[in-house]
C-alpha cells in the first residue's frame, strides 16, 4: 500500500515537473494572468459596450435586441449628426495647430538653449496637470464675467465688452479647441523632440556643405527623417482628441445647444444621466471606424517606408 | 580646383586649445593627409577648412579668397564624412544628386553628372538602393560620388576608410589615389593611419596637441623625421630609439650605451661630447653581423617576404626586420648593426634630430 501511493505520488510529480520544463505549457502558464486582466478589464466591457448598441437596455430594465435600429435612429438624430461634425472639426482643428506648434516647439527645444533641460521640463507641465484641474482653470479663463483674457483686452482697450467664450456656439468651439491644443501639444512636442535628437548632426552637416539652406535642410532631411514617429505621435494625437471627453465635459458639458458636444461627451449624457443605455453605447460604437481609419491611414500611409527596412549590413 | 592655406589658426573649445597655430600651404592639385594620433586636431582643422566649425583666430582661404566668414556652401568644397552621412532616406541616385538639385542644375545635366560619376565609381547598378541596402565598401563609394559629381574646387576626406575591413581598406585606398590622379581635385585627407598617409599623399602633415611636428612628402619624413614623434609615428615597425651618450674619442665623435658598446655617428649627424641622444634605427635598416648591439632574439616573426626579429638589447626591446630567411631562433645572442647611412640621431631632451 504504501508503495504504491509512494510510486503514484513519484508519477504524478514528474508529470508536473514535465509540463513545467514544456515551454508552451510554461508559456501558456505565464500568460495567463495578462489575460486575465485584459479579458475582464478590456475585452468584457468592450464585448458589452458593442453588444449594448445593438439593444433597446435602458437603466434598470435588460434590453432586446434590436439589430441596428439604434443606428437608424441615430443616423437620422440631428444632436447625433451635430456632434459628429463636432468631433471631426475638433479633431482636425486641434490635431492640425498641435501638430504645427509641438513641431515648432521641438525644434526650439532641439537648438543649443540656456536652461535647457529646465526649459523641456517646463514645456512638460501641462501634460502632467490633470485633465480635470487644468479643464477647471480654462473655466475660470473663459468665464464671462472674470476671464483674465477679457479684463487684459479690455484694460489694453483692444475690446469694449467681455468675450462670452464659452456662451455662443462657435466661440465656445474655438475655446475648447484652445484648452485641448494647450493640453496636447506638449506630448507632442516631447516625442517629435525625441526624434528629432535621432537624427545624426552629420546629416546636417553633409546638407549644409551640399549647399541646403536652412529651409532645404528641415524639408529635405528633417522632415523625411522625421515622418515615422509624426505617425506614431499623430495617430495617437488624433485618437485622444477624437475620443476627448473631460475637457468638454467640465468646461460646457456640450453647450451651448450641443455646439461643443462630442461623441463621447454625447454618448455618455444620453446613457447615463438620459438613461438610455442602448443608444448612448450606439455612439460610443459609432467612433470605432473612425479611429480605425485614423490608425489605418498612418500605418500604411506614413510610417513604414522602403528606405526604413534594411538589407544587411554585409 | 584650387590651393588651400591655412595661416596661423588656432581654435578653442571652452578651455581646451585644441588648434594652436597652424599653417599649411596646400598646392593646387595636391593631395595633402593630414595625419596624427586621435585627439591631434586632425579632422578639427579639416572641419574648419570646410566651414562645419568656426575659425577663432588666423585665416583659411581656397583659391586665394578668405572664407573665414564664408558659409560652407559658398565655399565650393565636398565632403566625406566617416560615417558617410548618407541621407537613408534618399536612393543613391538622389543622394548624388542632391547639391545638384539645390543648385538648380538641369535634370538631364545631373543625370548626366550622376551617370559619369557611377560609371568611374562602378556604382551603375545600385542607383536605385538606398543607403541601407548596400555594404559598406558601396556606401564609401556612394559618399565619393556624391563628392564628385559636383565637380568642386576641394575634396575634404575626414576618415574616409576607418570603417571598412583591412582588405577593402587597402583597395578603396588605390581607388582613391586612383580618382585622384584622374581628376586632379585639390584633396585634404585626414586619417591616423601612418600607411594610409604615406601611401597616398603627396603631402603628409604630421600633427600633434594643435601642432605641426613636420610638413613634407612622405619620403621625406620617413628618410628625414624632424624629431622623435615623427620618427616614431612614420613607418612601421616604428623606429626603434635607443638611449645613448656621445662621447667624443681621438677627434671623432661615437655614441655609448649602457653596458658598454658603442656605435659611431650615423653619417648625416652631430654631436657634441656628453650630449644625451637618441639612436634610431628603422627596422628595416638593421641587419644581423659580427659587430653591433649585442642583443638577445625574444621572438622571430617570418612573414615570407622578410622575418621580423623582436630582441632585446639593454632592457629595450628592438625590433628588425630581416630581408629574406633568417636562421635566427628564440634565444640566439646576435650583434644588430645600424646601415650608418640611413640611421639618425636625437636630441634626447628636445626630441629634435641632430643634423651635419
Amino acid at each position: 500500500m504504501h508503495i504504491d501511493t509512494a510510486n503514484r505520488l513519484a508519477t504524478q510529480q514528474s508529470a508536473l515537473s514535465r509540463a513545467l520544463d514544456n515551454r508552451h505549457f510554461l508559456g501558456v502558464v505565464f500568460l495567463l494572468p495578462a489575460a486575465a486582466l485584459l479579458l475582464v478589464f478590456l475585452t468584457y466591457p468592450l464585448g458589452l459596450g458593442t453588444w449594448l448598441g445593438f439593444t433597446d437596455t435602458k437603466i434598470g430594465r435588460g434590453g432586446a435586441w434590436i439589430g441596428i435600429e439604434n443606428f437608424e435612429f441615430l443616423w437620422g438624430d440631428e444632436v447625433t449628426r451635430l456632434a459628429l461634425f463636432n468631433t471631426l472639426f475638433y479633431t482636425v482643428v486641434a490635431s492640425t495647430v498641435k501638430f504645427g506648434l509641438g513641431l515648432w516647439l521641438a525644434l526650439l527645444l532641439n537648438k543649443h538653449l540656456p536652461f535647457k533641460a529646465f526649459l523641456r521640463a517646463i514645456v512638460l507641465l501641462p501634460f502632467i496637470v490633470p485633465t480635470a484641474l487644468s479643464a477647471i482653470a480654462f473655466w475660470w479663463i473663459y468665464d464671462s464675467q472674470f476671464s483674465i483674457v477679457s479684463w487684459t483686452l479690455m484694460k489694453m482697450g483692444v475690446i469694449h465688452e467681455y468675450i462670452d467664450f464659452l456662451g455662443s456656439p462657435w466661440n465656445a468651439r474655438f475655446a475648447t479647441i484652445a484648452a485641448n491644443i494647450w493640453r496636447g501639444v506638449p506630448f507632442v512636442a516631447i516625442c517629435l523632440l525625441a526624434g528629432l535628437q535621432t537624427i545624426s548632426p552629420s546629416y546636417y552637416e553633409a546638407a549644409s556643405l551640399d549647399g541646403a539652406s536652412d529651409w532645404q535642410q528641415f524639408r529635405h532631411v528633417t522632415l523625411p527623417l522625421l515622418t515615422p514617429i509624426i505617425a506614431v505621435v499623430m495617430t495617437f494625437s488624433v485618437l485622444f482628441t477624437f475620443t476627448d471627453f473631460q475637457l468638454i465635459y467640465v468646461l460646457t458639458r456640450g453647450g451651448p445647444l450641443n455646439a461643443t458636444h462630442l461623441m463621447a461627451t454625447l454618448s455618455f449624457q444620453r446613457a447615463i444621466p438620459g438613461g438610455a443605455l442602448g443608444e448612448g453605447a450606439a455612439i460610443a460604437t459609432a467612433m470605432v471606424p473612425f479611429l480605425l481609419a485614423a490608425i489605418m491611414f498612418s500605418y500604411f500611409g506614413l510610417q513604414r517606408r522602403a528606405w526604413q527596412q534594411g538589407g544587411a549590413d554585409s | 580646383m584650387a590651393a588651400v592655406t591655412i595661416k596661423a589658426v588656432h581654435k578653442r573649445f571652452g578651455s581646451t586649445h585644441v588648434i594652436r597655430g597652424v599653417d599649411v600651404d596646400i598646392a593646387d592639385g595636391e593631395f595633402c593627409v593630414l595625419v596624427g594620433p586621435s585627439g591631434c586636431g586632425k579632422s578639427t582643422l579639416l572641419r574648419m577648412i570646410a566651414g562645419l566649425e568656426e575659425i577663432a583666430e588666423g585665416e583659411v582661404s581656397i583659391g586665394g579668397a578668405v572664407v573665414n566668414r564664408m558659409p560652407p556652401k559658398e565655399r565650393d568644397i565636398a565632403m566625406v564624412f566617416q560615417n558617410y552621412a548618407l541621407y537613408p532616406h534618399m536612393t543613391v541616385r538622389d543622394n548624388m544628386s542632391f547639391a545638384l538639385m539645390l543648385a538648380k542644375q538641369s535634370k538631364p545635366e545631373i543625370a548626366g553628372r550622376v551617370k559619369k560619376a557611377a560609371d568611374i565609381l562602378g556604382l551603375e547598378p545600385y542607383l536605385d538602393r538606398y543607403p541601407r541596402q548596400l555594404s559598406g565598401g558601396q556606401r564609401q563609394r556612394v559618399a565619393m560620388g556624391r563628392a564628385i559629381v559636383r565637380d568642386p574646387q576641394v575634396f575634404l576626406f575626414d576618415e574616409p576608410l576607418s570603417n571598412l575591413d583591412a582588405k577593402l581598406r587597402v583597395q578603396m585606398r588605390t581607388e582613391i589615389k586612383e580618382l585622384h590622379q584622374r581628376l586632379k581635385t585639390t584633396s585634404i585627407y585626414v586619417t591616423h593611419d601612418q600607411i594610409e598617409a604615406m601611401t597616398m599623399a603627396d603631402k603628409i602633415v604630421v600633427m600633434k596637441d594643435g601642432l605641426v611636428e613636420q610638413t613634407g612628402d612622405p619620403l621625406t619624413l620617413y628618410d628625414r623625421p624632424a624629431n622623435t614623434f615623427v620618427a616614431g609615428f612614420i613607418g612601421s615597425p616604428a623606429m626603434n630609439l635607443i638611449p645613448g651618450t656621445a662621447r667624443a674619442s681621438g677627434g671623432e665623435v661615437i655614441v655609448a650605451f649602457e653596458g658598454g658598446t658603442v656605435l659611431p655617428l650615423p653619417r648625416q649627424a652631430r654631436a657634441v661630447d656628453g650630449q644625451a641622444v637618441l639612436y634610431g634605427i628603422r627596422p628595416e635598416h638593421c641587419s644581423v653581423s659580427g659587430s653591433g648591439l649585442p642583443s638577445e632574439v625574444i621572438v622571430v616573426e617570418p612573414t615570407g617576404a622578410d622575418t621580423q626579429l623582436y630582441c632585446r638589447f639593454n632592457g629595450q626591446e628592438i625590433t628588425a626586420t630581416i630581408k629574406d630567411r633568417t636562421d635566427c631562433r628564440p634565444a640566439d645572442r646576435i650583434h644588430l648593426a645600424p646601415d650608418l647611412g640611413r640611421a639618425q640621431l636625437f636630441d634626447a631632451a628636445s626630441g629634435k634630430r641632430l643634423v651635419a
